[in-house]
């Protein structure tokens, strides 16, 4: 049953992530990339990592995805333009793609990559969110504070950013000083 | 359960060169920053697999779960701030393609 979930959920994921280069419209793109998204939460929790599964649907497919989906529907994207594909790059870009999947093959279908062990049974700590929330406030508080801080000044920039483009506060401060003099 | 580390790899490569592949491909902004965001999901699929298949007494799977926790805020804010500068370009250049983002390569 599990070996079934997990083929199910592997074609899932990667069937739907060929699909966002592959669309011709950026909110399919987007659309695709959800259920890529949300099929690798459910490979999350098959590996019983619950916690980050959840995290993973509400970051990246909610949040994440919303702000893109919001992204691409204010510029309008698809109306202005129309999937054009240098052929040259094509080609390239598809031969360095089965080069990669050549290579995946060779290391992990045939197992080249060595033996791994095999799935250890017994409790699995990280399961529990308890543990999860006990790991953070102990061994990785620094790194904890720190990436609160990270999303502070993410939060600034990106405030500082999208103000105003720059030739127009040009003109502000120029139209403030001419009102000053 | 016959399910081995190799078979969440591959799953985790695959995501990695499709994610690869588009970004050589499209010539979209937003559609390379997507599948940016592909690349680092597979390397997450790689980071739980790896730390739920070495779980021992000693070694109770945490770190690289921890890991990928902080991978996922990082991302977020990257992709926050990602966003708001594609924006900002569309506002200047009414464009997100690469190829008309050539500012630097003209003289």
């Amino acid at each position: 049953m599990i070996d079934f979930m997990f083929y199910f959920l592997a074609a899932l994921t990667v069937l739907s992530a060929l699909m966002v280069p592959c669309s011709r419209n950026p909110v399919n793109g987007a659309m695709f990339m959800i259920v890529s998204f949300v099929g690798t939460a459910a490979l999350f929790a098959l590996l019983q990592a619950f916690f980050l599964a959840i995290v993973q649907v509400l970051v990246y497919a909610g949040a994440v995805m919303v702000l893109f989906l919001f992204i691409i529907m204010l510029l309008n994207i698809e109306k202005t333009q129309a999937l054009k594909v240098n052929r040259g790059i094509a080609a390239l870009s598809i031969v360095a793609f089965l080069a990669m999947v050549a290579a995946v093959w060779f290391l992990f279908v045939e197992g080249r990559a060595g033996p791994f062990p095999a799935l250890p049974a017994g409790a699995v700590p990280a399961s529990l969110t308890k543990h999860f929330g006990y790991e953070l406030f102990t061994k990785y508080m620094l790194p904890f504070q720190v990436t609160g801080f990270l999303l502070l000044i993410a939060m600034i920039g990106v405030i500082y950013i999208s103000k105003k483009p720059a030739d127009e506060t040009v003109d502000a401060t120029a139209d403030a000083k001419g009102a000053n003099r | 359960m016959s399910i081995g580390l190799n078979a969440y790899l591959t799953v985790a490569g695959l995501l990695f060169a499709i994610g690869f592949f588009g970004v050589l491909l499209r010539r979209n902004t937003l559609v390379i920053y997507m599948c940016l965001e592909l690349m680092l999901n597979a390397a997450n699929l790689a980071l739980v697999a790896f730390s739920r298949y070495n779980l021992t007494e000693k070694n109770p799977m945490m770190d690289g779960n921890v890991f990928v926790f902080f991978i996922i805020t990082v991302a977020a804010a990257e992709v926050a701030v990602g966003l708001a500068i594609i924006v900002q370009l569309y506002r200047k250049r009414q464009s997100v393609m690469v190829d008309e983002i050539a500012v630097l390569k003209e003289p």
